[in-house]
């Protein structure tokens, strides 16, 4: 098959540091492709430059044998390259349909014909499986819903080059089927596709051939057939890839002694969000929270935190009934909560590295009595090197970080007020393997040093590694907690699940 | 391809989350009715037509700076220069038709091109430079305030001019002793241009591209929509506004003014913020803006019919009104975080 996009020697700088370095990458029409590499790897900015958000600092593309310039995403569009990136692009004050369209709206003279427009986009979804109000504003949509539309928006534009970065991220599993059945559909009409996913069982599923990527430098192009699990993550880490096991030791090692719960929810709960449920924390205690999108495990982890106010039931934290239970009196007690979307809860871009991670201490601490320098710079560097943050610069704005290091200088802020009670939301999603080894083997030695620690994840073998309990949800209710080692498996957890669906 | 029904159309109805963006519009409109019928219900005369009529000639300047300011806070944005453009406007329709004797429709022309001319250069300064829009148009503010006072400090009249005698000539619908009423030229254009602006901005590809600019610059850019043009295209609408509000003000008054209509913009930015317009961007209407308009006018007519209240009080009802429609606004947005969630 022809080669529709050949980059060659790309390198990219920002503020000092390379992104990329000399990559070449090719792309043969028909084909899905998967570029895989820990955060950082430089898999994002590659993909920007296809796209014509970021110019190159040097290499050329070419498409279609062609070489190109794109200036702008609107640019690489028209040449026929789209793109669906992992956080919705689209805009939500407007309807589904126009933004289906934004852009290519069809027209009466200079008049959009908003009656064709919507037939359109009903035609177009209804092609994909998704049935929704075309004429709602696409805010009424969940990410997942909003998400499809997104990649059916990049699907009807005549593209020779479609790029998915990360779309499945956010779907549930039978999105991801039917978005996998989407692409092959595609690839078969000739649509050549670079995806991007930590998901290594849809990478296998679908890509077709797999570039390896690793601190900005290519490491190496093959076809999925000839690449095994362990050679890919052994080539994406660049160690040996033994760590996950690892991690699976500490956990078994390790177990509960002490039974008196540091967190005890009595028919805690809140109308629209979480039914009343009970829930108790021991000390030094992983919990683990499993269950689909949307079944309550954000809602109830942030009922515990304080995020959110209970309507009903008591929540007791050491012995003691807690009233006014709000994130401050929370952090106070020593509750720490990790939100699941650290762009918009949790980090501050524009803050560096450092300022970031003593926010939560300072808080804690109050205004007037703020941390000496000599005593925060230590601090600082000794949790970038605990929690393996890359670049180890303390000065650096957290917004250029990639997303697996942003979640360990958010995890790290609330380390350092030493809570006891640590909870974390989705921390490792969308992160990369390393960077989830990472977390992962630190939430497993702070609970074998005493911290108890609520985990929430929609990855089950992630919860099932990691916990000492799991507690079971389903349709913003929580129905079962496995208690016994023997009924914390992927495949328990499952059939709890489905045998509360009855009818379905 | 027909592939297995992938997603139920949620149960909840999507029907709420439509119209919730009409509330604070509906609310407006009420608003206007209830000042109505209670001006009729209180003063004789107030049902007379042409009391209605009076706004349209009154306002006509504001609700054209108040449309082109709609076009700029729908994209996120914020223009504080138009009072001073339109002073300036109108100013300049004086010096080059009386001192400088250009003929009255070039110098019209000469105006409405430099004041489109200046939006499309602060526009350019806001997006290229990522200046704060506030900070850009302040710019204009005191500049145009300068240069106005720069060419008269005094009143500057242009009766002798025949040419502006044209705004006020007026048409009348029905006898107007019995009950009809009439309306000047000028109070046509302002209308006009209410229609234009909802046109282009519900039917065209540019007045979607606003909604998408101030719903999310980000991801309007990485939809591939002209976000350069939209924003700067949004200013030029504005500062064209902002100069046909100068020369309306002209053919009203036959006169120029070097310290007419300051604060305009202010009074501008209320009106759409009134009219429902969210200052965040993304969401509002046109003719959301026509309705907080004519609720400013109304309030004016009432003050002035009640004849022992101090017309300030016109302006600390306006400040009351403003700060219910922001709180309004909060909680419209806040519920739909809610029901997302």
């Amino acid at each position: 098959m022809p080669d529709i996009v050949q980059m060659t020697g790309i390198r990219k700088d920002f503020t000092g540091v390379r992104a990329l370095d000399g990559v070449d990458f090719t792309l043969k029409a028909g084909e899905i492709h998967a570029v895989m590499g820990e955060n950082g790897a430089g898999k994002s900015t590659l993909i920007k430059v296809l796209t014509g958000v970021h110019a190159p600092d040097a290499g050329r593309i070419l498409l279609d044998g062609r070489p190109v310039r794109f200036h702008s995403p609107a640019g690489a569009q028209a040449a026929g390259i789209s793109t669906v990136y992992q956080e919705v692009n689209l805009t939500d004050n407007l309807s589904v349909a126009e933004n289906l369209f934004a852009g290519r709206e069809p027209r009466l003279g200079p008049f959009i014909n908003f009656r064709a427009m919507r037939r359109k986009a009903k035609a177009l979804l209804d092609d994909i499986g998704i049935d929704l109000n075309v004429a709602a504003p696409l805010s009424s949509y969940s990410i997942a819903m909003q998400q499809l539309v997104a990649i059916s928006r990049a699907v009807d534009i005549k593209a020779k080059v479609l790029i998915l970065d990360e779309p499945t991220s956010s779907l549930d599993r039978d999105e991801v089927a039917v978005l996998l059945g989407v692409m092959r559909r595609l690839a078969a009409e000739g649509v050549a596709m670079v995806f991007i996913s930590h998901f290594l069982d849809q990478v296998y599923e679908i890509a077709d051939r797999m570039t390896v990527l690793r601190n900005g430098r290519l490491i190496g192009s093959w076809d999925t057939a000839d690449l095994g699990e362990n050679a890919l993550i052994g080539h994406m880490l660049g160690r040996e890839a033994a760590e996950l096991e690892q991690i699976e030791r500490v956990a078994a090692a390790h177990h509960v002694e002490d039974e008196t719960p540091l967190a005890e929810a009595k028919g805690l709960g809140r109308k629209g969000s979480i039914a009343p449920f009970d829930l108790a924390i021991r000390r030094g205690e992983v919990v683990g929270l499993a269950g689909l999108l949307g079944s309550g495990r954000t809602e109830t982890a942030r009922l515990l935190a304080g995020a959110d106010r209970a309507d009903a039931g008591t929540l007791e934290f050491d012995g003691k009934r807690l009233t006014g239970h709000n994130p401050r009196t929370a952090a106070a007690r020593g509750i720490a909560f990790c939100p699941e979307n650290r762009k918009t809860e949790g980090l501050v871009g524009d803050l560096t590295v450092g300022e970031n991670m003593i926010l939560a201490m300072q808080a804690a601490r109050g205004w007037a009595r703020s941390v000496p320098p000599a005593r925060r710079e230590r601090l600082v560097a000794e949790f970038i090197a605990k929690l393996g943050i890359r670049p180890a610069d303390p000065d650096m704005p957290v917004k250029n970080l990639s997303g697996g290091n942003q979640q360990k200088v958010l995890l790290a802020r609330w380390l350092l007020i030493e809570p006891r009670l640590l909870i974390l939301d989705e921390p490792t999603r969308g992160i990369d393997v390393g960077a989830k080894a990472d977390i992962q083997r630190l939430v497993a030695e702070l609970s074998a040093e005493g911290m108890s620690v609520l985990f929430v994840s929609a990855e089950l073998d992630e919860v099932t590694r990691l916990s000492d309990r799991i507690a079971v949800l389903r349709d913003r209710e929580l129905i079962d907690v496995l208690e016994t080692e023997s009924e914390r498996t992927h495949e328990r957890i499952v059939d709890t699940i489905v045998a509360r669906g009855g009818h379905e | 391809m027909s592939t297995v029904q992938l997603t139920e159309r949620p149960a909840r109805s999507t029907l709420f989350d439509g119209l919730s963006r009409y509330l604070p519009i509906s609310v407006t409109v009420a608003l206007l009715v209830a000042l109505y019928l209670g001006g009729v219900a209180n003063y004789p005369n107030f049902g007379n037509s042409q009391v209605v009529a009076k706004l349209f000639i009154d306002n006509a300047p504001l609700l054209v700076i108040a449309v082109g300011m709609t076009f700029v806070i729908l994209s996120g944005g914020i223009d504080l220069s138009v009072g001073s453009v339109m002073a300036f406007s109108t100013m300049a329709c004086a010096w080059l038709t009386v001192d400088a004797g250009i003929a009255a429709p070039v110098a019209l022309v000469l105006v409405l091109a430099f004041g489109t001319g200046w939006g499309l250069f602060i526009g350019a300064v806001i997006h290229r430079f990522e200046v704060q829009p506030f900070i850009a148009t302040l710019v204009g503010l005191f500049l145009f305030r300068g240069l106005t006072l720069q060419i008269s400090d005094t009143d500057v009249s242009m009766r002798e001019i025949g040419f502006f005698q044209w705004g006020m000539t007026h048409v009348d619908f029905g006898n107007v002793r019995e009950g009809g009423f009439w309306l000047p030229y000028l109070s046509f254009v302002a209308i006009a241009v209410v229609i234009i602006a909802f046109a282009v901005l519900h039917y065209t590809r540019f007045g979607r591209s606003v909604y998408a600019v101030g719903g999310s610059e980000s991801s309007a850019l990485l939809m591939g929509l002209a976000v350069a043009r939209t924003k700067i295209g949004v200013y030029a609408v504005s500062g064209f506004c902002a100069a046909l509000a100068g020369v309306l003000a002209a053919f009203a008054t036959k006169s120029a003014n070097p310290l007419a209509n300051v604060g305009a913009e202010l009074d501008a930015i209320a009106a759409v913020v009134i009219g429902g317009t969210l200052l965040t961007g993304g969401a509002g209407f046109v003719l959301g803006t026509l309705a907080g308009v004519l609720v400013w006018g109304l309030l004016n007519t009432l003050i002035a019919f009640q004849g022992n209240l101090s017309s300030w009080w016109a302006r600390i009802a306006m400040g009351v009104l403003l700060l219910a429609f922001i709180l309004l606004q909060r909680v419209l947005a806040r519920s739909g975080e809610k029901r997302r969630a």
